[in-house]
């Protein structure tokens, strides 16, 4: 059976905009494969998230709606695909941490090659194909799973979101069972970092800092990020050093933002920094060394002190939006 | 607590820009072998569990490290060795006869030799970026896993408590050995790594531990192992095969602009993002 299982990314009961990339995956490769697609939702309330999943086109929605699956824990979640997903050819998730945890132990179970963070695909006779970034992105492979079930996790950078197509799909209840081992880890805790600004992954614009900003991280970078409607990101020194959350970091370890426009202030451009916002649409970098590798990925490169350049862009920015 | 650590070198990685991509091949000639940054975290996060963070010299534990890889991975594993792994283990095989599926079913028969009671390694090899093995190997072995570990905590029962990154926030949970844990790089921060006999105000230098030269010495009679691939008894099938490379698209050299004032009219007039 060639048709794929779309596996939905739901935090705190809301559908992440990267299951909209998954699905974008699924329609355009079952396309390809001749079949049509279907999409798992699990966690304790999901069923309220039927309706919203099924408009965009699936046969059916799954739903494994159950206390047990009440917190993201790896060896709850991970046999409840595996037992839907024995019925598909091809078994999706987001490249999200959720979905980079939870694809390749569903393969494990399915006896399946895994196809991680996918940017693009294309089908070659009934086969699909992958290509996928290696080397911080400095390198892209293309490669087939040679697996009887193959396991994919999609980059949502690289596929636009999926548009509701109408239509409601069937709904149906799956049963959930918990790995042994899941007996071994207990749920402690989830802090979720609230924000009144976009989510990193999903903003138009992302305006992110590097180290030099020093303590001042915020105050300097909040103002510009507001007037631009921005997310703020931030370089792994930046992180490490405390100035800002590790959950902004940007780069192969962090976080991959593809925005409109991505605003580099006070970071150098190190390689693993680099892999994870050069796809996007505009790079604006802000740095006082004209040599910084950053100015070689920019379209607009500002050789100027950071601490005069923001406030005066935040304000000049206000003014041309008017 | 004995623990495993997987371990593998790759073409340096602060030169990865400098790999050749040509249609059938990456072509790594010219760049040094490194480390897997992120195994020498999880070294690190290895080494800290085992021992009292004020007298680093007494062993705790043991912290056994393996690579599957040529001859020439010999000298990365002296280097982990000189750090202060206690053992160390070769498994020769050619990197093209390995991929993840391959490597975890590989480690789980090593698991099942060594015994360790946690398995610590890096969440991804920075050469494939595949962030695979480590949840391949913990499903092989019916262990949890946690992924993504940003700190780790043994208070001297049977569990450890971990942080691990999550979708929009962090995790806190509560595991029970054995288990297999993923590293993200901040593990190596000063306060995320304890164990039992640390106390809490113990605070370690940012980063990992240099060897010093004796220990480099030292490092030439501590156990080093080579077993081959084939005497594993594990199906060696390729579960995924790479047809074609190709180096990423260039992007257009960009222009430098001299003021604020140009650099807003440039987004608003000509790149059209305000
Ligand atoms: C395995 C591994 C994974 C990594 N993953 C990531 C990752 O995911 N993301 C990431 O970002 N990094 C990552 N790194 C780290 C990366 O190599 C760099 O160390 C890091 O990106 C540097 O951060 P930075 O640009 O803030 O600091 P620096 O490199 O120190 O650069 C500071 C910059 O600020 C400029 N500057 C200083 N003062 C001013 C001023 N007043 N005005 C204007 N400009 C100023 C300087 O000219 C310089 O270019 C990783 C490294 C490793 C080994
Ligand atoms: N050839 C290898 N030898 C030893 N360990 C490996 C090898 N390949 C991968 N690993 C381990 O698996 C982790 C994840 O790698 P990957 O899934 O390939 O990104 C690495 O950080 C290593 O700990």
């Amino acid at each position: 059976m060639a048709d794929i299982l779309v596996v939905a990314e739901i935090v705190e009961g809301q559908v992440k905009k990267a299951t909209l990339s998954a699905i974008t995956f699924a329609r355009e490769a079952s396309k390809a494969l001749g079949g049509g697609f279907d999409i798992l939702a699990i966690g304790l309330g999901v069923e309220k998230l039927a309706g919203e999943l099924g408009a965009f086109g699936a046969k059916k929605v799954l739903v494994a709606d159950d206390a047990g699956v009440k917190d993201y824990v790896t060896e709850r979640f991970a046999p409840v695909v595996a037992a839907a997903g024995k019925a598909y050819g091809v078994v999706v998730m987001t490249a999200t941490t959720n979905g980079k945890d939870l694809a390749p132990r569903v393969a494990a179970k399915l006896n399946a090659g895994y196809a991680p963070d996918i940017t693009g695909f294309k089908g070659d006779g009934g086969k699909l194909v992958y290509k996928r970034p290696m080397y911080a992105g400095n390198a892209f492979g293309w490669m087939t799973v040679e697996t009887p079930i193959q396991v994919v996790s999609v980059r949502q950078t690289d596929f636009a979101p999926a548009e509701p197509s109408g239509g409601a799909s069937a709904v149906e209840k799956v049963a959930v069972s918990a790995d042994k081992a899941a007996e071994q880890v207990q749920f402690l805790a989830f802090e979720m970092v609230k924000s009144e600004r976009p989510d990193l992954a999903e903003a138009k614009v992302v305006v992110s800092g590097g180290r030099s900003i020093k303590e001042k991280f915020m105050d300097v970078l909040a103002p510009l990020a507001d007037t631009l409607g921005a997310a703020i990101g931030a370089s792994r020194a930046a992180c490490d050093a405390g100035y800002a959350p590790v959950e902004l970091q940007v780069g192969q370890t962090g976080k991959v933002v593809a925005p409109q426009l991505y605003i580099a202030v006070g970071i150098s451009g190190a390689i693993q920094h680099l892999a994870g916002m050069k796809g996007s649409k505009t790079i604006v970098a802000i740095n006082k060394d004209p040599e910084a590798p950053i100015f070689q990925v920019a379209d607009y490169g500002l050789v100027q002190d950071l601490f005069t350049a923001i406030p005066e862009l935040t304000t000049a920015v206000k003014a041309a939006k008017g | 607590m004995k623990i495993l650590v997987p371990f593998k070198r790759v073409a340096d990685p602060e030169n990865a820009n400098k790999v050749k991509v040509t249609g059938a091949k990456i072509e790594t000639a010219g760049l040094e072998w490194k480390p897997n940054p992120f195994d020498e975290y999880a070294i690190e996060a290895a080494l800290r569990l085992t021992e009292n963070g004020t007298n680093t010299k007494a062993r705790l534990g043991e912290v056994t490290v393996v690579t599957f890889g040529p001859a020439e991975c010999d000298q990365t594993l002296r280097g982990a060795l000189a750090t202060g792994a206690d053992k160390a283990i070769r498994v020769d095989a050619t990197d093209d006869q390995l991929d993840g599926v391959i490597v975890a079913r590989a480690l789980a028969k090593i698991v099942e030799q060594v015994k360790p009671d946690l398995v610590v390694m890096g969440k991804q090899t920075v050469d494939s970026d595949s962030n695979q093995v480590g949840q391949y190997l913990a499903e092989f072995l019916g262990w949890p896993q946690i992924t993504f570990a940003i700190s780790v905590k043994n208070d001297g029962g049977p569990a450890l408590e971990v942080v691990r990154v999550g979708d929009g926030g962090v995790q806190k949970v509560k595991v029970t050995l054995p288990a297999v844990i993923t590293v993200e790089d901040r593990i190596v921060n000063s306060a995320s790594v304890q164990s039992a006999p640390t106390p809490a105000t113990h605070k370690y230098q940012d980063g990992v531990r240099f060897a010093p030269l004796p220990a480099i010495m030292q490092a030439k009679k501590k156990p080093l192992e080579v077993k081959k691939l084939a005497d594993l008894g594990i199906d060696t099938t390729p579960a995924v095969k790479y047809q074609s490379y190709e180096p990423p698209p260039a992007r257009k050299a960009g222009v430098k602009v001299k003021t604020v004032q140009e650099l807003v009219d440039k987004l608003k007039n000509e790149a059209k993002v305000l």
